[in-house]
């Protein structure tokens, strides 16, 4: 097995006095399409949140590339190779379409991305480069999202609810961007509702339940009814 | 005639606001703190100018090559070392330090500088003037019309054509993202803080030659300063502009009418603004 680029060990995560995460492990490989499945409350954008350094845990329990990030601060991540697609896309309002994606590059790390190969990716985001990115249609502010987190040439990109609220064709059209992006040897997390999708585009999956692990396996190997029990938690 | 005149020296009077209030409005843009010090800032800028120029012995405006960088850094430390941890989900903590820290700046200048009001000379230049048809405009109040659009113009430029400026407004928009993308929140406010007491320094400079000043005039200065943010409408800076302009001209219209009534006037005009337009002439930052 390759050299996992990133490890979690025994993750907790709190909001206040709330415990979001009980003891979350988890390995990412290089080069590894990773899904993560749960219910809505499951804990899986916290851990994402956890991992990108937005949520502070103890140094040991995260370990990108080698190193103990779990108290890093989350520019100094985003610096190190991690990228994050976040739920809702959450584009700078005030910023153009260029602009989100220009900022997105300020990282200043080497790589095959820079903005003519996103437009490449994307062309309708060179058409509407100048506009406000609030004036986007849903799908088109994913690709922003998207191609705003590659602009950081990460080693690492996490996607959270990557098909949340878009058209079918759209999703369609998102997925089939997938695998140019991780192809160059890119890891991967994909948080997605949509289980099939999930398991067809992952090697490995992971599914949370109530902040726990409740699943993990090999996305052609785990069945239905594992993950009909891991995901409600029904006997 | 009386009210021609008025409305141009007000004008130009409005300048001196805008600046006043330039800093005041990025750094609310920013990070969505109101510095009560800001005042107390500008007269603490003031203070170095006088201290330069007495230390040189360089003309006013050529001190303000020693106190704008002396400003801004001034500026990048306070906000680092004290104005970073007061940022969170409550709006109180920062206003109580920033009120504790115009109260520490006004003793201190006591301390430094006695209580005795102080002016800055800028020789021929305080009392030029240019004709213009029937009307005297004063050189001084032109100058600073002139910085304020300068100021104002610059600061345009680094919000929307500069790698900082998107920083900025990215940081502004959502925190957390913005540090998804590499950006030091504290850095970046930091830099906002040294750039807002860069546009201080110039404010203080231009006081200080215009009027004395001594260490307890600052209130007054950020109430200008944060009734022309008002009326210009939150994070516009040349709606900021026009606040002061509209400031200044209900302040000396108001003088000429009866010479007690140019603060009143004044105040008079920004609330009857803050009741007709709660958000200010041209806002652009909601919530
Ligand atoms: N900011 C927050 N403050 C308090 N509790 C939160 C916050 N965000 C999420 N939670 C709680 O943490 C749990 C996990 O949420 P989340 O990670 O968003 O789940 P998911 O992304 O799997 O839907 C939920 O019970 C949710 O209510
Ligand atoms: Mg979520």
């Amino acid at each position: 097995m390759p050299e996992p680029i990133l490890t979690l060990r025994g993750l907790d995560a709190f909001y206040g006095d709330f415990q979001a995460l009980y003891g979350v492990d988890l390995t990412v490989s290089e080069g590894e399409v990773l899904a993560i499945i749960g219910a809505n409350g499951a804990g899986k954008t916290t851990l994402l949140r956890s991992i990108s350094g937005l949520i502070g845990n103890m140094a040991e329990q995260v370990q990108f590339r080698g190193a103990s990030i779990g108290a890093e601060r989350p520019d100094v991540i985003a610096q190190m190779g991690l990228a994050m697609v976040p739920e809702g896309r959450q584009l700078f309002p005030s910023l153009s379409v260029a602009e989100n994606l220009m900022i997105g590059g300020r990282v200043n790390r080497e790589g095959p991305w820079n903005l003519r190969k996103v437009y490449d990716l994307f062309p309708i985001l060179e058409e509407r480069k100048a506009q406000a990115s609030t004036s986007l249609s849903g799908g088109q502010q994913q690709m922003v999202a998207i191609g705003r987190a590659l602009m950081a040439n990460p080693d690492l990109i996490m996607f959270d609810e990557i098909s949340l609220g878009l058209a079918p064709v759209i999703i369609r059209d998102i997925y089939k961007a997938l695998p140019g992006i991780v192809g160059g040897g890119m890891s991967a997390v994909i948080v997605e509702q949509d289980i099939t999708k999930a398991l067809e585009v992952s090697s490995r999956v992971y599914c949370l339940q109530e902040g726990r692990v409740s699943l993990e396996g090999k996305s052609d190997a785990v069945s239905r009814e594992d993950i009909a029990r891991a995901y409600f938690g029904v006997e | 005639m009386d009210l021609v005149n008025a409305v141009v020296q007000g004008t130009l009077l409005g300048g001196l606001y805008a600046l006043f209030a330039a800093g005041l409005s990025l750094i609310f843009g920013v990070m969505r703190l109101v510095n009560i010090a800001h005042g107390d800032l500008i007269v603490l800028a003031a203070y170095l100018g006088l201290t330069t120029t007495a230390a040189l012995g360089v003309h006013p405006l050529v001190a303000l090559i020693v106190v704008v960088p002396a400003m801004a850094g001034i500026g990048y430390v306070l906000q680092r070392a004290v104005l970073n941890h007061t940022l969170g989900d409550d709006i109180l903590p920062p206003l109580l330090v920033t009120f504790g820290l115009s109260v520490i700046i006004q003793n201190a200048l006591l301390e430094g500088y006695s209580a005795d009001p102080q002016k800055m000379d800028a020789g021929a230049l305080e009392t030029a003037s240019v004709a213009l048809g029937p009307l005297s405009l004063g050189v001084l109040p032109l100058l600073t019309f002139a910085f304020a659009i300068a100021v104002i113009a610059g600061l345009q430029w680094v919000f929307y054509r500069t790698p900082l400026g998107r920083a900025f407004r990215a940081t502004s928009d959502n925190q957390d993202i913005a540090q998804l993308m590499g950006l030091n929140k504290r850095h970046v406010f930091g830099m906002a803080m040294a750039l807002a007491l860069a546009v201080t320094a110039v404010a203080g400079i231009l006081l200080g030659i215009r009027t004395s000043f001594d260490p307890s005039v600052g209130g007054g200065r950020l109430i200008f300063g944060f009734e022309a943010v008002i009326i210009g409408g939150l994070g516009n800076l040349w709606g900021t502009l026009v606040g002061g302009v509209i400031l200044g001209v209900a302040q000396t219209v108001g003088a000429t009418i009866n010479p007690g009534w140019q603060l009143l006037a004044g105040h008079i005009a920004f609330l009857v603004i803050l009741a007709v337009r709660p958000n200010g002439l041209f806002p652009r930052i909601s919530g």
